[in-house]
């Protein structure tokens, strides 16, 4: 699961993930990657009207390890979590409450005055909240 | 991308709907073409079971002749085969016929179809006019129509038609046969649905059983696919390929049951180990090959998926949606991968990668077959991922069977090769003839080393090119990167570094440190292949700090930097600088603090500032550094006193905090970003002002979101480390041998003169130098060196001349040490010597007060000040006194004179306070010790009196009034005030009239004092007279006093003449009345003989043997009391002697009534011009005022035509040479004061008002 900050610029704010660490450089790559996609749906529906814009991009690509999904801000940030694709459990709807959840202690932390937007976020509350969404996902 | 040869295979599906034929043949061949025609020419509505939306759809049908064993026998579920209606076909048209053969006939169809089941069925009549006319008697046309309804269709009339004339062209026929092919389309559809869901009925029965043990998917897949059949028969594709949605939700969701361990037995099958990976095959319609393996049960769960997706693609195209199966096909491929693993079906290594290879590229061909190149390139989007994952596939195969290392493949990575290449089978006969065909290329990329490498630089730069040209950077550097692995396996470093590169400078930009580390560690191998020293060290300096590596590899990294520092400097004792190996510190160690002391960061030159770093080591080992060096930079402005204005990152405390950057997010993007513009609007409601909506606006959006749309933002701002200049020549700080540890150094240096900026930090390991190029937030420093100063100025506000006064010497030391001897040399002047006083102190200010004595020697030209000693940075104040002579000589502004007796003020004179203090400068050169120059000090002092003398004359008497008037700001004591002939003539006496000898003159105020001028025997010419007084301080009674001295002469003393007025009423009246004509009478009389002085000096004409002076009179009236009728002035010729009186009558009016004083008489010498004596007349008028002016006309300009006559007669007298050079014109020359009295001089006359009273005219001025 990444969080990946864009106020401008997809600068990494967060990168959270419960697989072996082996595995967590092409984690990374996956979710770098990934946000190419999510610039190109971003594009597409940013030709909507805003207050009928989805934040939820939905999967976004699967590749053969993975199951990416993406979610986008009205500020630009976005979000992706990245399931292994083994995972049968998580639905589209679960992928969607869990970004919601991801969204609302994302706000929680922007709204710390003494976070710098742009810094890698280090907060106890957000690891906190995202590790138990993962875990209990997993 | 290659060109697709082949020719697009046509899909379509041969079937249609059968219906079969009964009855006359020959009747039914006659019309088939015309049916089969006409059949589908009319869409009709369907309306569908299970409120599936209706369609509208065009029916066909394959007409065949009816046999009973077309009609399906129980249990079989076949649909294709299944005849959905039967059309009885008779043109019989008599009774006769019917009833022996028709009818009959028609009865074993109908038994054989009762037989079957079948109600679908329907009779045609075909009637010609034609076979009526052969057959005249017979029965109305209907009633074989009518028989064959009673006959047979009992309750369903409609299942009997007639066509009329079918092969005629009449409206009557076609009528007919609309209304006969409405029917049978009607009919074909009602048979649709009812067999269709029956069909349907029996296949969710089928579906419902599938928990039973021995049921069986293929079977089950059978019996829906039929369904699917149909629809794609009816061309109903969605529906078709619903179906086969269905039948691939439900397998998957077997899979992942049997995942989750509910294991179907079926299942089993599907998990028999993969033998064959032949790839997908989507270039048939129908595969019957594996439709039939999936038919018999021995599919294996590649095969089914094949088959499935096989059939699916082929439905999605002819639904135009090619681009879908693009997507499905990478979902298909993921899944199939996911569910081998899960199945856990034994696969040999390498096996699956060539199915997906083969199967990517298969509907990528397939894909390219259906779509032109613009439609293509419009949509790479959707075919890139194919793109990608082939490359990605072939690349782990060459892994696998070593085609990628340089040596080529082992014998054992030579077996895998035969092993998997055994597995694709032969190539399918469609794709035999086409070159490009994917099972070729795969087996061509698999059977050497070189041809390998063809086809998968040919696959990434087609996948990077599809990335570009979709923007998918980020993508695209992936597929780079995995490019430079492959490039570093080939031994190519070269091509690796550039894509390594490109990748590391997007992970930068966007701050993924985990890439950026493995980049960074690829890179760093390729540098090192490369032999890039340079670059090599500096990648190792940012991974030997790289928090994300472990310690062993960090300590790799520093030790490689170590090395090769400690290498070079052995190897080579005399190292030239090599600036390539200057590396950018902030990988190295990172500034953290710098602390001042003292804090305020200035210091002067004596004292130690110091200048403490807190670096960060950032390496895992303790280092050991030859030279720490900070550059600085001369800064030549000199610091403001208030320096801590110029230093604003400096906090008081003396530290400056850097802000901490880290090496692996490089150049963060916040600085170079503008800043956000917010500006705050309220939208409120026109009406009553009420709020609508409150909201944030960013003004600058556009800049912002354009770095952000722009993919060159991936770029990051070039790296400031490409640019490390060391500066040479600037000063440094410098420290040896420091040992940096792992985390916080401090490092301590003292500061040298000078005001310095901070530039650069440099770090020396053996040969390698680490700089940190530019030290920002600025921070400076001033040790400044300060010249010695002397500054002199008054001790109070002002000098005065004539009396000591005190003058304080200030000198501020600066970097001087004033040692034992040193001496102030001071020029003497005369006119300012300076007073030796006995008990001069200095006074040496620091922080503390000293005293030190100061001693002065005073030789004839110079006076010594020996200074005591006194350390830098002091000040060293004392004072002198010092006494300016006022100049006796008297100021030539003073002796100029204006006739109304005031001293006229030279504008050159230098002026204080308005008081019109004279002012003298003197200037004392110094010569100090500290310089070979002399400085040159001025001082002004003022003097605090100045004197006015006026002659005052009573008819022959005379006095001199002298007016000592005090200009400075003290009061005085003055005493003794004499005045003295200069000439000492004996003839001549002054008598002082003045009563006190001593006298206070307060500040701004005079004192007056008077002589009388006696003489004995003839009165001077001219008066040189000295007035001298003493003065002192009037609160210092103690004080010597000082003289006071001026010195004026006095011209033309004499009196000469006397005028006198006389003021009588008209005749007739008592008194003068306002309004009224007076007599004004002029006396001007000659007082005495013309001396001997004034023989030779006036002018005299002579005439008639009387020897006379012209004189001209004026009568002025200065406030405008009097008004003069006629002439106002005129000329008088005035015989020189004695006593000679000359009288002059005008007549005047008073303008008002009261004491008036008399007008003033003004009589001034007449010289007329000299070349011809005669008086000329033209000379008299115009001088002559000969109209009756009033006199107040000339008031205001009066003082000044009065100033300037006599100026201009002054003037004229100065220089002879105007008077010969301009036209002879008269002039006149004003009398000195002395020489004429006013007899008259303050008198007055009593004017009465005016009898007429409303004449009187009040002016109010």
């Amino acid at each position: 699961m990444a969080l990946v900050g864009s106020w401008l610029y997809n600068i990494c704010l967060a990168v959270v993930c419960v697989v072996p660490t082996q595995n967590e450089l092409k984690f990374h790559y996956t979710v770098h990657t990934s946000l190419d996609v999510v610039e190109e749906k971003v594009s597409a529906v940013g030709k909507a009207l805003p207050d009928q814009r989805e934040l939820y991009l939905g999967l976004l690509y699967p590749t053969e390890d993975y199951k990416v999904y993406g979610y986008v801000t009205n500020s630009k940030v976005k979000f992706v979590i990245v399931v292994d694709s083994s995972n049968t459990s998580l639905r589209d709807n679960e992928i969607r409450s869990m970004f919601r959840k991801l969204h609302s202690s994302f706000t929680d932390v922007m709204c710390n005055p003494f976070y710098n937007p742009g810094d890698t976020i280090q907060s106890k509350s957000f690891d906190s909240i995202v590790s138990a969404m993962m875990v209990q996902s997993s | 991308m290659e060109s697709h040869e082949e020719k697009p295979i046509i899909y379509t599906m041969e079937n249609k709907p059968i219906v079969t034929c009964a009855g006359d043949q020959n009747l039914f061949t006659g019309l088939y073409g015309l049916l089969s025609q006409q059949l589908p020419r009319e869409p009709m509505e369907w309306r569908r079971s299970y409120g599936r939306a209706p369609k509208m759809i065009h029916l066909e049908a394959n007409f065949v002749q009816f046999k009973e064993e077309l009609l399906p026998k129980e249990g079989n579920k076949a649909l294709l085969t299944f005849p959905f209606l039967h059309i009885y076909w008779t043109d019989c048209c008599d009774t006769e016929t019917y009833k022996a053969s028709v009818k009959e006939d028609m009865q074993r169809w109908q038994g054989a179809l009762r037989l079957h089941g079948s109600t679908d069925w329907l009779v045609v009549v075909v009637e010609s006019d034609g076979k009526k006319k052969n057959k005249t008697n017979i029965l109305p046309r209907t009633s074989i129509l009518d028989k064959i309804r009673n006959d047979f269709c009992n309750k369903q009339s409609d299942r009997c038609v007639a066509l009329l004339d079918p092969l005629k062209d009449s409206s009557r026929s076609q009528e007919s046969w609309n209304s006969f092919l409405t029917k049978l389309r009607t009919l074909l559809l009602m048979s649709f649905t009812k067999n269709l869901g029956r069909f349907e009925d029996d296949m969710r029965t089928l579906r419902e059983k599938r928990t039973e043990p021995g049921w069986s998917f293929c079977d089950y897949f059978m019996v829906q696919e039929e369904l699917a059949f149909v629809f794609e028969m009816l061309q109903q594709y969605e529906d078709a390929l619903v179906q086969y949605d269905e039948l691939d939700a439900l397998f998957t969701q077997y899979v992942l049951n049997f995942g989750a361990g509910d294991g179907a037995n079926w299942l089993g099958s599907f998990c028999q180990p993969v033998r064959a990976w032949s790839g997908l095959l989507l270039r048939r319609p129908i595969d019957m090959e594996k439709r039939e393996v999936i038919q018999r049960g021995e599919a294996s769960l590649l095969d089914l998926r094949s088959y499935l997706f096989s059939r699916q693609c082929t439905l999605l195209i002819f639904l135009q949606r090619p681009w879908e199966v693009t997507q499905r096909a990478l979902d298909l491929l993921h899944t199939c991968v996911q569910e081998l693993r899960l199945l856990e079906v034994s696969v040999l290594q390498g096996a699956l990668d060539c199915w997906v290879f083969l199967s990517c590229l298969e509907v990528l061909h397939r894909i390219e077959g259906c779509c032109d190149r613009s439609q293509l390139e419009a949509n790479f989007s959707h075919t890139v991922g194919l793109w990608t994952y082939a490359t990605e596939k072939l690349k782990s195969l060459g892994y696998m069977c070593g085609l990628v290392s340089e040596n080529g493949p082992s014998s054992e990575e030579l077996n895998r090769t035969v092993d998997l290449l055994a597995g694709l089978g032969t190539e399918k006969p469609e794709t035999v003839n086409s070159l490009q065909s994917p099972y070729k290329k795969l087996k061509e990329a698999l059977s050497s080393v070189e041809a390998f490498e063809k086809h998968y630089l040919e696959l990434s730069h087609a996948a990077l090119e599809m990335y570009r040209a979709i923007g998918r950077l980020r993508s695209g550097r992936l597929v780079g990167k995995s490019l430079a692995e492959f490039y570093m396996r080939k031994g190519d470093p070269q091509m690796a570094q550039t894509f390594l590169q490109d990748a590391l400078k997007s992970y930068t930009a966007e701050g993924w440190s985990l890439p950026i580390t493995h980049t960074r560690k690829q890179i760093a191998e390729c540098q090192k292949q490369l032999q890039k020293t340079e670059d090599y060290l500096q990648t190792s300096a940012l991974l030997a700090s790289d928090a994300n590596l472990s310690d062993e590899e960090r300590k790799h990294f520093c030790q490689e930097i170590l090395t090769f520092a400690s290498q070079a400097s052995e190897g080579k004792a005399l190292l030239l600088h090599r600036p390539e190996l200057d590396k950018d510190m902030t990988a190295f160690a990172q500034l953290r603090e710098l602390q001042f002391h003292p804090s305020a960061a200035t210091v002067h030159i004596g004292a130690a500032l110091q200048l403490e770093l807190r670096l960060c080591s950032l390496m895992p080992v303790p280092v050991h550094l030859e030279q720490l060096v900070c550059t600085v930079h001369y800064s030549e402005i000199r610091p403001a006193p208030a320096g801590s204005q110029r230093r604003p990152a400096l906090s008081p405390d003396g530290t400056v905090t850097f802000p901490a950057t880290s090496p692996s997010r490089g150049a963060a993007p916040g600085p170079a970003a503008p800043a956000l513009e917010l500006q705050e609007i309220q939208d409120r409601s026109p009406s009553d002002n009420a709020l609508n909506s409150t909201g944030v606006v960013c003004k600058n959006v556009h800049l912002l979101m354009r770095i952000n749309d722009n993919p060159a933002s991936l770029d990051p701002p070039s790296a400031a480390a490409s640019a490390i200049t060391v500066e040479d020549g600037a000063e440094m700080l410098k420290a040896n041998d420091v040992t940096l540890l792992p985390g916080n150094n401090s490092i301590v240096f003292s500061a040298p003169a000078g005001s310095y900026t901070l530039r650069q930090l440099c770090a020396t390991v053996g040969q390698v130098q680490f700089v940190l190029p530019h030290i920002y937030p600025i921070v400076q420093y001033d040790v400044y060196s300060q010249d010695p100063q002397l500054t002199v100025e008054p001790l109070t506000e002002s000098l005065l001349a004539g009396l000591p006064q005190r003058v304080k010497f200030t000198i501020l030391t600066g970097n001087y040490t004033v040692k034992k001897g040193d001496a102030l040399q001071l020029s003497n002047s005369d006119s300012m010597p300076i007073l030796h006083s006995s008990a001069c102190s200095a006074c040496i200010l620091t922080n503390q007060v000293g005293e030190a004595s100061v001693s002065i020697q005073s030789s004839e030209k110079v006076t010594s000040i020996s200074l005591p000693q006194t350390p830098p940075y002091h000040t060293l104040e004392f004072q002198l006194e010092v006494l300016c002579h006022i100049p006796s000589a008297p100021a030539r502004a003073e002796s100029e004179r204006l006739t109304n007796g005031e001293v006229r003020h030279r504008p050159k004179n230098r002026t204080r306070y308005n008081s019109g203090m004279a002012s003298i400068d003197q200037k004392v050169s110094v010569d100090c010790p500290w310089s070979i120059y002399s400085t040159l000090i001025s001082l002004t002092f003022y003097t605090p009196f100045k004197a006015q003398h006026s002659l005052l004359s009573a008819g022959k008497r005379k006095y001199i009034q002298v007016c000592l008037r005090n200009v400075s700001d003290t009061n005085f004591r003055l005493a003794n005030q004499t005045l003295a002939d200069h000439q000492c003539t004996p003839s001549l006496q002054l008598l002082s009239l003045n009563a006190k000898t001593h006298q206070l003159v307060y500040s701004k105020q005079c004192v007056y004092s008077l002589w009388e001028v006696k003489w004995a025997t003839e009165p001077p010419s001219c008066l040189q007279c000295v007035f001298t007084a003493s003065f002192s301080p009037a609160d210092a009674p103690d004080t010597a006093l000082k003289p006071y001295r001026y010195e004026f002469q006095i011209e033309r003393v004499t009196t000469l003449y006397s005028v006198k007025a006389e003021i009588q009423p008209a005749v007739g009246e008592q008194h003068c009345h306002a309004g009224a004509l007076c007599r004004l009478e002029v006396s001007i009389t000659r007082v005495m003989d013309p001396s001997e002085a004034e023989r030779e000096d006036e002018e005299y004409t002579e005439s008639e043997g009387l020897r006379t002076t012209k004189l001209m009179y004026e009568v002025v009236d200065n406030s405008s009391n009097w008004a003069v009728c006629g002439k106002s002035s005129g000329l008088v010729s005035m015989p020189v002697a004695a006593m000679a009186t000359h009288k002059v009558q005008m007549e005047v009016m008073p303008l008002f009534a009261g004491k008036l004083p008399f007008p003033s008489i003004k009589v001034s010498k007449y010289l007329a011009h000299s070349a011809p004596p005669t008086t000329q007349p033209e000379a008299d008028s115009c001088l002559e005022n000969d109209n009756l002016s009033l006199l107040d006309k000339g008031l205001e300009d009066q003082g000044d035509t009065a100033s300037l006559r006599s100026r201009g007669s002054v003037h004229s007298l100065g220089s002879g040479e105007q008077q010969q050079r301009g036209p002879p014109m008269p002039r006149l020359e004003s009398f000195s004061p002395g020489q004429v009295f006013n007899c008259s001089m303050a008198r007055q006359v009593l004017v009465l008002p005016s009898t007429d009273d409303h004449v009187l005219e009040v002016n109010v001025t």
